[in-house]
């Protein structure tokens, strides 16, 4: 197990604690020894160069994977729940972990309604008496549906899709069709929504819609949100708690200032100063004008 | 290939290219039917003998350059030449076809002779391609350049008419459920016009039931028919064993092929597609094979017989009962007519097929049946949802499977005798074609289907073999011209506006 930066815990109270999360592949690990903390009500971010591992962090939570090491505790309203020992579908069900995926993944060919009532599956499921009711046309199924499509209305006019409620999820442009599964996840009711690369894609403006919309569900609905981003400006701009991966490890943590004049950050971001290997002179060369420009400054 | 179109350059006409192209067509036709048509084996006192019919061989080889040639003018945009071409041919062959019918039958059968092919069917077909090539000419010269849509705009077009249709369903279902009402009771309708409706009615059901797990969940089944099997044979068995009635048996058939579909659809949870194919292309053949030799329990290769037939509430089809026992037409004093049985049949399996069509209209608008289709469209989202890929999954191979041992069962007793050759992987082969000809999802198209596929070779029976040559252009044909069924077209479960929203979806 490697060392790995201290837990800076973050000011809200505790949604989700990850500890020691490993994930193996064979002999590569994509998570090494990654702990943090993600609190309610927050927009943590997760960050990091490509392949840093932050998408299998989201599959493990999410029960695409089961990690090799690790204890992922939520701590739902109903008490703490172990996601690592849930089998997939539960975690959203029962835990109400909600996700989106970085290459949009929608049920193209259904409309945008039927999209958000898919996502409301399980509330209906009980409510048609598992088809029974259903069948048979009862009161209980017809208000439940109802229900399910006020909800989905909610939604459709936060992300403006309500004018194309009917139309086929795959005909939407692309800024939409991002829109539109934050807006499903969102029909799942979640205590914890995990968006990965919800920027990905966007036009500036459209980014900085997407940045008011998800503070609006965090103020609004009292939600944590785990946030995968390259886009710096969404995730300095929302996060209140920032977490650094970089070849499976975690390198900082802590609030955005923090997070933006760590070392670590800056050297995986921008890479080493690679003193060492320069020819003897120049690297003389180089201290002096250092030295020069500090004395300057 | 729109591009293509529209270059001049392209559209110069290479000669030797050309050539070369339908040539290699023609050696084609030629290399398949030297052997296929060529060579014959006939039954001659003293062996088989073999009689050749190269003339015929020739004939096709011809025909098959010429027909290549005129695909190639029609795509070089040169539409007036196989216009003039194809029309004065066709033309002459029917001229030469129908001469014995108007002139003296000498002088017919003397002009007989320059027909191309031996068989009359043979010469007919070659006259609807020749017509067929000058009709697509004619339009070709009448639009011009777009007379040549791509796949896509046809796919638009079709996809807007299969709308259309869906849309006109909503009266087209009712004429059609009357039409099937008072069929039996038309002047036309003899015996062997009712067999042919209870037939197709049945593939109808058939298809219904495997559209629930082909065309909504998106598993691909080709083991159908061993459903339908167990169904079957679960009514015959407890029929032959327990001395039950159809009615008391029917439910018990459909709970055995459900429990069949659940057995089938355990291992089966994680595959898709090709692989769930061959999966289930085995257990087909399983099912099959078990009937076969289990020869104790099943009567294997000889089949069960004496199935017993259905009754009309306990009231039996026969011209004569058993003492204590009132028959059909003495309860109702009627005359004994065997068409009675025939009739009651054809009512019987149109309310089967009514009951899984208003089952699945239903079930279309539950939160299952949308879970099925999300689930075709994406399981890993479905996951991310909270929903059971599981169970899911297993409702659908359930449900499925329960109206095929239903139709199964209805089977049995029409027949009253059933062996495992009835339940070969043709069977599963033709209930799939339907669907998929159908348009997958399409309930109308099912009908569509199973009326094309299963009613007209019944009609075209002198035709012999060349019933599933014809059968297998048609395939060919439709999967070139609409790979996706003829009615595809999927209307949501659910609607916020009415059918015109403030925001029109694009087509």
């Amino acid at each position: 197990m490697s060392e790995q930066a201290a837990i800076t815990a973050p000011s809200g109270t505790p949604l989700l604690t990850v500890e020691y999360l490993t994930m193996r592949f064979g002999g590569l690990v994509a998570i090494d020894n990654v702990s943090f903390q993600a609190a309610d009500s927050q927009i943590t971010a997760i960050i990091g160069p490509n392949g840093a591992g932050k998408t299998t962090v989201f599959n493990c939570l999410t029960g695409f994977y089961i990690p090799t090491v690790g204890r992922l505790t939520l701590h739902h309203p109903k008490g703490d729940l172990l996601l690592e020992q849930m089998e997939g579908y539960r975690i959203a069900q029962k835990a109400g972990v909600a996700r989106t995926f970085q290459n949009i993944r929608l049920f193209r060919a259904m409309s945008v309604l039927e999209n958000l009532i898919v996502a409301q599956h399980n509330k209906l499921m009980q409510a048609s008496a598992f088809t029974f009711a259903g069948l048979l046309g009862l009161a209980r199924y017809r208000t439940a549906e109802k229900d399910a499509v006020e909800i989905a209305k909610y939604w459709m006019d936060h992300v403006g899709l309500t004018d194309r409620a009917d139309w086929n999820a795959g005909n939407l442009p692309y800024g939409d069709q991002r829109r539109l599964e934050i807006a499903r996840a969102m029909c799942i009711d979640p205590v914890l929504l995990c968006l990965d690369e919800p920027a990905a894609g966007l036009n500036p403006r459209e980014s900085a819609d997407l940045n008011e919309f998800l503070l609006f569900i965090r103020d609004e609905h009292k939600i944590g949100i785990l946030l995968i981003e390259h886009d710096m400006n969404v995730v300095m701009g929302i996060s209140d708690h920032i977490v650094v991966l970089d070849y499976g490890r975690k390198i900082s943590d802590g609030s955005p200032e923090a997070v933006r004049n760590d070392p670590a950050v800056i050297r995986a971001y921008l890479g080493e100063e690679e003193d060492e290997d320069l020819p003897p002179e120049v690297a003389q060369d180089l201290a002096a004008a250092r030295e020069q420009e500090e004395g300057k400054a | 290939m729109a591009a293509e179109r529209h270059d001049p350059a392209a559209r110069r006409m290479d000669t030797g290219a050309m050539v070369k192209e339908a040539g290699a067509t023609a050696i084609v036709v030629f290399a398949l039917a030297f052997a296929l048509v060529g060579l014959k084996t006939q039954d001659v006192p003293g062996g088989l003998a073999i009689i050749t019919r190269f003339d015929d061989v020739f004939a096709a080889t011809a025909i098959a350059f010429v027909g290549r040639m005129a695909i190639i003018l029609l795509r070089v945009g040169r539409p007036r030449l196989v216009l003039a071409t194809a029309l004065p041919f066709a033309g002459i062959l029917m001229f030469l076809l129908l001469s014995s019918r108007f002139l003296d039958p000498e002088t017919g059968e003397k002009l007989a002779r320059f027909l191309p092919f031996d068989s009359v069917v043979v010469n007919w077909v070659t006259t609807l391609i020749a017509l067929g090539f000058a009709g697509r000419a004619a339009l070709a010269i009448r639009h011009a350049a777009e007379s040549l849509e791509s796949l896509e705009e046809r796919e638009k077009t079709m996809d807007r008419v299969g709308a259309q249709v869906q849309r006109a369903a909503r009266y087209l279902g009712p004429a059609l459920l009357l039409l099937a009402i008072v069929f039996p009771f038309m002047p036309i309708a003899d015996r062997w016009l009712l067999d042919i409706g209870i037939l197709v009615i049945t593939y109808i059901m058939l298809g219904w039931g495997l559209n629930i797990v082909v065309g909504l969940a998106g598993l691909l089944d080709l083991g159908y028919v061993a459903f339908y099997a167990v169904g079957a044979y679960s009514y015959a068995l407890l029929a032959l064993y327990f001395d039950l009635g159809f009615w008391t048996c029917l439910p018990f058939a459909g709970i055995m092929a459900a429990f069949a579909g659940i057995i089938l659809g355990f291992p089966v949870l994680r595959l898709r597609g090709d692989y769930l194919a061959i999966v289930t292309l085995g257990f087909g053949e399983m099912v099959r094979i078990i009937l076969l030799n289990w020869y104790k329990f099943t009567k294997g290769p000889d089949g069960l017989s004496g199935i017993p037939r259905p009754t009309f509430f306990g009231l039996p089809f026969k011209r004569s009962a058993p003492e204590g026992v009132e028959t059909f037409h003495s309860f109702f004093e009627l005359t004994y007519s065997p068409i009675d049985r025939i009739i009651f049949l054809y009512y019987l399996i149109l309310i089967m097929a009514l009951a899984t069509n208003l089952f699945t209209l239903r079930i279309r608008k539950l939160p299952i049946s949308r879970a099925w289709e999300a689930l075709r469209e994406d399981e890993i989202a479905c996951r991310s949802l909270g929903l059971n890929p599981r169970n899911t999954k297993l409702t659908a191979f359930a449900i499925g499977a329960m109206f095929a041992g239903f139709s199964g069962s209805f089977f049995a007793t029409r027949q009253g005798f059933i062996s495992p050759e009835s339940f070969t992987f043709i069977e599963s082969a033709v209930i799939l074609s339907i669907v998929v000809l159908g348009g997958m999802g399409s309930q109308i198209g099912v009908v569509l289907a199973a009326v094309l596929l299963i009613g007209l070779p019944e009609f075209f029976r002198e035709l012999q073999q060349y019933r599933m040559l014809a059968f297998g252009a048609a395939m060919v044909f439709i999967m070139i011209w609409r790979p996706s069924g003829l009615l595809a077209h999927r209307e949501p479960t659910i609607r916020l506006w009415g059918r015109d929203g403030p925001a029109e979806a694009p087509k």
